[in-house]
């Protein structure tokens, strides 16, 4: 086996070994296909395979460049905490904006239809303020950051199943 | 009620179920004891077609606010149009408890017509009222509820709300980038809709003043939750509030000079009030890093009730204006959910929307009662909410889904009868009923 195809193997391998982490993806979805939401926002498939525009990229490079993609997080039931799964690509996040202090973003809550809307606009702005006050801990500075909610008015996705709430428990990073 | 009357009873409520399905009526537990009354249609003296049915009209009323039973037409036995024509005997047969006659007439050339309608107690034969009214013939359906008020108010001795009217926020979906947002106004009943408002972003959170001439909103056509007042006879509308983040949840004080609202301008959801008259920041009522949200006043205007989640699950609460932030009192306590709480006139009983336990899904609209705990489920649909009550307290409309879609119901504050209003294309929700108007 040459060296440069042992260096590709490299690559395939440490890939494979981040989207088995769940890295690459924003929420757990990875493990349940067959529930995945439409990927609107992220790109993170066409990530997860080597950029070819760029073939020399580090790991870390790369695994930047899908968290940066990364612009939507999906929330459980019930639930105003982030997932557990997307603190490292959260953490990335507030890195890029800690490293850029002219970059501008807006976090956009959302739930699902279920309940009042009242209480809907509030639990989008308490799921936005989450993930804002995690990328201030964790570098980025508040005057970078603006949060608004939209409770269960603008969904990603109508309907009333279990796949479409799950679609819209979102909060999503706008670039401004 | 003997053996005879109650199967004839029986045969008249199934022959008026056929009539029902047309109209989106359900019963859904049946009267006990319905009063009952014929509304004879009324004769039409004039040239041409009139575009509504008003006897039907007024039965229609009758039915929805769950205590009374129209007869059947098909089951009348004679169709009087004046108190000279009925005979009493045609009516006690059927056993109805009451009776209403009336006739319409125009005058050649003229819009306008005249509307003369009787109304009987049949077991005692006597003429309880009984009036002629005028109007445009485009005003048939305000005549109808006009009469419609009457009979409820000599029946039941508390004002009809059949002359009331209803706004609510109707969602159309274009495309994926594309959603029509309206504010729209009708008749209770749904019928005559007009659009107030059409924008591309959301609409939330409508509420009449208590005088009927404006309506507050949440509008998103800044990108951003705001709350709006619109002049309804002229359209001329005014941004209330700028604050950031969250401003939402406007609710006219029942003297009309206050507006209570939601803010989370200083780190959570709090509740606010304004003083509308000397247009003032508005002043802070809730203290606590929960989510405090959905005021609504208490009949006396004296205290606001609202929803927390301060204990980990939305719960209504009560708090005294005036009072200092521990004069909180709570109000649920056994549901896992319990949201959007506002007292009937009575003060007592408090509609709300309700979600049983953590596993239940189901969102129903509900009564407690806050001195005896006793509580009634209305609904037993399953995406239910946003309840507003007729001004007099008899019906309560709400939003919930079927087929996918977003509708309004209204039930009978017994929860007896339901219906269906007819709506416009798209998701129709938030409704919020009107005063009574003067």
């Amino acid at each position: 086996m040459g060296k440069q195809t042992t260096h590709y193997l490299k690559i395939g391998l440490i890939l494979i070994s981040l989207l088995a982490l769940g890295a690459c993806r924003s929420s757990g979805e990875m493990e349940e296909p067959s529930e995945e939401p439409a990927p609107s926002q992220s790109a993170t498939n066409s990530g997860a395979s080597s950029s070819p525009a760029t073939p020399r990229q580090t790991p870390e490079q790369i695994a930047i460049a899908n968290a940066l993609r990364t612009t939507v997080f999906y929330f459980d039931f019930d639930v105003s905490e982030f997932r557990p799964a997307d603190r490292d690509t959260l953490t990335y996040h507030a890195r890029d904006l800690a490293s850029n202090p002219n970059k501008r973003i807006r976090l956009e809550g959302h739930a699902d239809e279920r309940g009042t809307r009242e209480y809907n606009l509030a639990l989008g702005e308490r799921r936005a303020n989450g993930v804002m006050n995690f990328l201030i801990v964790n570098g980025a500075s508040r005057s970078q950051i603006e949060t608004v909610s939209y409770g269960e008015e603008r969904p990603e996705r109508t309907g009333s199943s279990d796949s479409a709430y799950q679609a819209n428990r979102r909060v999503e990073v706008v670039s401004r | 009620m003997n053996m005879k009357a109650r199967v004839l009873a029986l045969i008249f409520l199934l022959f008026s179920s056929n009539a029902l399905a047309e109209l989106n009526i359900q019963i859904t537990q049946g009267v006990d004891n319905p009063i009952q009354i014929a509304v004879v249609p009324f004769a039409w003296e004039g040239t041409g077609v009139l575009s509504e049915d008003i006897a039907q009209v007024v039965a229609n009323d009758l039915q929805q606010v769950g205590e009374f039973l129209p007869l059947s037409r098909a089951n009348m036995l004679s169709v009087p149009k004046q108190e000279s024509e009925v005979y009493f005997r045609d009516w006690r047969i059927l056993n109805q408890d009451y009776l209403l006659v009336g006739k319409i007439n125009r005058s050649p050339g003229s819009q306008l017509v005249q509307v003369q309608y009787e109304f009987f107690d049949v077991r005692r034969e006597l003429k309880l009222s009984g009036e002629i009214l005028t109007g445009s013939v485009t005003q048939l359906r305000d005549i109808a509820h006009e009469i419609s008020n009457v009979v409820y108010e000599q029946v039941a001795g508390i004002p009809g709300a059949f002359t009331t009217e209803i706004i609510y926020v109707v969602a159309e979906f274009i495309s994926p980038e594309l959603t029509n947002f309206r504010l729209e106004k009708s008749d209770y009943d749904g019928y005559r809709a007009q659009v107030l408002l059409e924008t591309r972003e959301p609409i939330m959170s409508p509420s009449w003043s208590p005088d009927g001439t404006q309506v507050a909103y949440v509008s998103f056509e800044t990108d951003l939750p705001r709350i709006y007042i619109q002049t309804i006879a002229t359209g001329q509308r005014r941004q209330i509030t700028n604050f950031p983040n969250i401003n939402s949840s406007p609710v006219w004080s029942p003297d009309g000079t206050k507006l209570a609202m939601v803010l989370s301008k200083d780190g959570s959801p709090d509740i606010y009030v304004k003083d509308l008259i000397t247009n003032e920041p508005p002043v802070r009522i809730t203290n606590h890093p929960a989510i405090e949200t959905e005021p609504s006043w208490s009949p006396d205007g004296r205290s606001i009730v609202f929803m927390s989640d301060r204990t980990g699950q939305p719960q209504i609460y009560q708090i005294e204006l005036g009072a200092n932030s521990y004069g909180v009192e709570r109000l649920t306590y056994d549901c896992f959910y319990c949201a959007k709480g506002k007292f009937l006139p009575d003060g007592v009983n408090l509609v709300h929307v309700r979600r049983e336990t953590r596993q239940s899904r189901t969102y129903s609209i509900a009564i407690l009662n806050i001195e005896t705990l006793r509580v009634l489920t209305l609904t037993n649909t399953s995406l239910d909410e946003s309840p507003s009550l007729a001004p007099n307290g008899s019906m309560i409309i709400y939003a919930t889904k079927y087929n996918g879609r977003g509708v309004l119901d209204a039930v009978s504050i017994d929860g007896r009868v339901k219906f269906r209003l007819p709506s416009s294309q798209g998701d129709v929700r938030e409704p919020s009923w009107s005063p009574f108007f003067n």
